[in-house]
């Protein structure tokens, strides 16, 4: 059993180096999950640039397209690329086991990414690639370092330069450190459309994590409501019983 | 404690009757969501979406079954003999001019019960307890007797229906088979789960 | 059986088979409860109707879910996006599970309030504790079913811990898990336990517990025995029947506890990650365990009593003590007078620490572990068990008031 313990500690072990590495401190995604033009604009971004190796395999299309504000027809003609139809899940066409053989590590599904990383660690997560010729890529993250992802996003963004400093601690050793960035090589969206578009597929993802948190939220309004008023009734029947006993 | 001679009985009775009003609608509306779970899940509903159906190569007097919400949908080709045949079993019949609506769109409420005259589009199902009936177009076969004209028999309590799904009187069965919701895409092309775009 | 209760028709003619109209009496209409209850004695039967919650959405939840490693955790989510209204069921039940802790947890710190373990409440509190108890494995089970990585690596941790016991240890693990990790085997049986067996045994126990609350009567803030004064009719001077006076009072308490609990679902049902933890929204991973491991808060102030002790059997024994202690407490507490309205300095500051002991050993279990912690923690865990250790000897210590005749 220990050894088992042991062993599954160790294949961990790369996985903890990695998340426990040097955070870079998050930024606040500015989302709004009413602005449905953002969420349409956040869905077409993901089918364009994210789904060719990540699926969505909790979310049906036609759920979405009643969600955000879109028709079947507009959803089948523009955002199915897959032969899908509106009723399916959204899941793509690579193999897992290739993508295990092209990348390292499967890449995860995202359905529930937002619940399990936070809105704010994506959008951190988008706007912190740089230029790391040492990575296979070409390119490496703040947010996550040493990602298995390639900045799939570099022809809207461009490529930037890490600003690195160096940090020596007590006993000598030194740390590197991302402190900002500067753009190398601009890419078709300025950076503010760029921080733009890296929140509308935030507040995508967001929405796919629990589609139903607007009507959820609208539905507790009125069960607050209800239950404030059966509060009343209550508390004046336990008034009038009480009489008796004071 | 008080007697009861100071109490307000009008009040104390009218609280909780509203108590109990209040009370009985919260339940009510706690009701809902327990009991609307029980209706089809998104993926039900995905799953028995319309399907469609490519009659083209379907050849005269022939039967293509396709599945629709887990039922056999049967597109026949009739042949003219076959819809020649239809008025004349009136007799035969327990709802010879469809009548009862729930068994078929009002654009199959005809005497083929179909929107075009030689193709039959049917869920698969009897009427009776819900077998899949056995398709025999032949004419007069020993099993089934002299009048029959080709039709559709139900192999586990012997309902008979002719080559429309119309019951013929004297089995278990009470209704003719049901006509399903569908349109033509093209010549060729049955969407079967929908009603057409003009109805 | 004779009709003794004078009733006709319908209700007459059950009477006459089935005690129906005496139980109502016994129990509600005819059952006298101290009139001076206050807010700590709304928790009982909010427990109690946590409970059915938790059996009618847990019922719900079954029809959908599927209990193997494979399609688990796409179930749980296929309930709460493609079942209608699967996501407030879901949501109901994994809110309840931690109000029914908070509930009980209030319910408890009442009993120490007021004294409600002595005599002649013994068996009753011992009763409680097994509920307790039998709560925790439920709830230690369920946390498995949604097969996310918290889940998965949870169990695996707390499984582990029998793996302490000497001599038979790796072997007992692996026969609760019946096989060489959590998998599939593990999950099947778990859920088996906790949507029957477990449920049976807590609604078995919880109907002894009333049953044994009924017999000898309710505490009350005052710590005073009712039954010694009564009128001239056989009643307690100081009681009401339950019904209808203690009927329409739960209610509102359970109104009140109702739009908490809906706060909570509508508007925060993951309560920031500690109702719902985020590593769980990611499918259990055997190869890759999450970057800290804490149990669901309901857990955190024994999960922090186990990493407390440097050593991997104390701290298993360290654990199981803090609970078992509890069953003790009747018998530590030699103190004659109950509630602590009456009770002397020492009692008030014992309970005092070891309530913020206990908070705050809830609050470190929930953190991951560093060296100042470590020594915070061990420092509560003494203060917890010094609370049952001084207890017998407190009297000596303790100014205690006069406790009045009547309630007050």
């Amino acid at each position: 059993m220990k050894k088992i313990l042991i062993t599954l500690t160790l294949l961990a072990l790369p996985g903890l180096s990695l998340a426990a590495g040097v955070g870079y401190p998050l930024l606040t995604a500015p989302i709004d999950p009413h602005n449905k033009a953002s969420l349409q604009r956040g869905a077409q971004l993901f089918v364009n640039y994210c789904m060719g190796c990540h699926s969505l395999e909790h979310q049906r299309y036609n759920r979405m397209a009643r969600d955000i504000g879109l028709t079947d027809e507009q959803v089948q003609d523009n955002l199915i690329f897959t032969g899908a139809r509106v009723g399916d899940t959204m899941k793509n066409a690579m193999a897992r086991d290739d993508a295990r053989s092209w990348f390292g590590v499967a890449p995860p599904d995202l359905s529930l990414i937002a619940r399990s990383k936070g809105v704010n660690y994506l959008y951190t997560f988008l706007l912190t690639f740089y230029e790391d010729p040492s990575r296979p890529f070409g390119a490496n993250n703040a947010a996550f370092p040493n990602a298995g992802m390639p900045h799939v996003l570099w022809d809207l963004q461009g490529m930037q330069r890490a600003i690195v400093e160096t940090h020596t601690d007590a006993e000598g050793n030194e740390t590197e450190v991302v402190t900002g960035f500067q753009l190398a090589q601009p890419g078709s969206m300025s950076p503010p459309e760029y921080r733009e578009a890296a929140a509308d597929l935030v507040n995508f993802l967001s929405y796919v994590g629990e589609p139903i948190q607007l009507e959820r939220q609208r539905i507790g309004v009125w069960v607050i409501l209800f239950l404030g008023l059966a509060l009343v009734v209550f508390y004046l029947l336990k008034k009038e019983y009480w009489k008796d006993v004071h | 404690m008080s007697t009861v001679d100071d109490v307000d009985l009008g009040r104390r009775r009218f609280l909780t009757a509203t108590a109990t009003v209040v009370g009985g609608v919260g339940v009510a509306f706690v009701a809902v969501p327990f009991l609307s779970s029980w209706a089809p899940s998104e993926r039900a509903q995905a799953a028995g979406a319309p399907v469609e159906a490519d009659v083209s190569r379907l050849e005269e007097g022939a039967l293509m079954t396709v599945e629709w919400r887990g039922r056999p949908i049967w597109l026949l080709k009739r042949s003219q003999r076959m819809l020649d045949d239809l008025p004349g079993l009136r007799d035969q019949l327990r709802d010879p001019d469809s009548a009862e609506t729930a068994q078929q769109p009002p654009y199959a409420q005809n005497v083929h019960r179909s929107i075009r005259p030689e193709l039959l589009v049917m869920i698969g199902i009897c009427t009776h307890l819900g077998c899949s009936p056995t398709f025999r177009p032949e004419i007069a076969p020993a099993d089934l007797g002299s009048y029959w004209r080709g039709g559709f028999f139900c192999p586990c309590h012997g309902s008979g229906f002719d080559l429309a799904g119309r019951v013929f009187r004297g089995v278990p069965a009470p209704l003719n088979m049901e006509v399903p919701p569908h349109r033509f895409l093209s010549d060729s092309l049955v969407l079967i789960g929908v009603d057409p775009e003009s109805a | 059986m004779a009709n003794t209760q004078g009733t006709t028709g319908l209700v007459g003619w059950i009477d006459e088979r089935f005690p129906l109209t005496k139980t109502i009496r016994e129990h509600l209409t005819e059952y006298y409860a101290p009139k001076n209850f206050n807010f700590w004695y709304y928790f009982g039967s909010l427990a109690l109707l946590v409970l059915i919650l938790q059996i009618v959405t847990g019922i719900w939840l079954t029809m959908n879910y599927k209990p193997s490693a494979e399609e688990a955790f796409a179930s749980v989510e296929y309930i709460m996006r493609d079942v209608n209204w699967g996501w407030l069921i879901r949501y109901m039940h994994s809110t309840g599970a931690s109000f029914f802790f908070l509930v009980v947890y209030l319910h408890m710190f009442r009993a120490l309030l007021y004294g409600s373990y002595k005599k002649p409440r013994e068996l009753l509190w011992l009763i409680g504790v097994v509920i307790f108890v039998v709560l925790m494995a439920e709830a230690f089970m369920g946390y498995l079913l949604p097969w996310g990585q918290m889940s998965y690596w949870g169990a695996q941790v707390i499984i582990s811990l029998f793996g302490a016991i000497p001599g038979i240890g790796d072997s007992l693990t692996l026969w609760i898990r019946g096989d060489y990790v959590i998998s599939d085997a593990t999950l099947n049986r778990f859920f088996a336990l906790h949507v029957i067996a477990l449920p049976l045994v807590l609604v078995g126990l919880v109907f002894v517990h009333i049953v044994a609350l009924h017999a000898v009567g309710s505490n009350n803030p005052d710590g005073v025995d009712i039954k010694k004064v009564k009128g001239p009719d056989g009643k307690p001077l100081d009681g009401i029947p339950f019904h209808p006076y203690y009927t329409v009072k739960d209610l509102v308490g359970v109104v009140v506890f109702l739009i908490f609990f809906s706060v909570v679902v509508f508007f925060a049902p993951e309560m920031g990650g500690f109702f719902l933890e985020h590593p769980n929204f990611e499918p259990a991973d055997p190869m890759k365990t999450p970057e800290h491991i804490a149990p669901v808060w309901y857990f955190t102030p024994f999960y922090a009593i186990l990493r407390a002790v440097p050593d991997k059997l104390g701290g298993v024994i360290a654990m199981g003590a803090a609970i078992v202690v509890l069953f003790f407490l009747p018998w530590l507490d030699r103190s004659p007078v109950r509630s602590i309205r009456y009770r002397g300095f020492a009692f008030k500051a014992a309970l005092a620490l070891f309530v913020v002991s206990f908070l705050i050993l809830g609050y470190l279990g929930a953190l991951p572990p560093s060296p100042g912690r470590t020594v915070l923690t061990q420092i509560c865990t003494v203060i917890y068990f010094a609370f049952f250790a001084v207890l017998p000897i407190l009297p000596w210590f303790e100014k205690t008031k006069p406790v009045p005749e009547r309630v007050t």
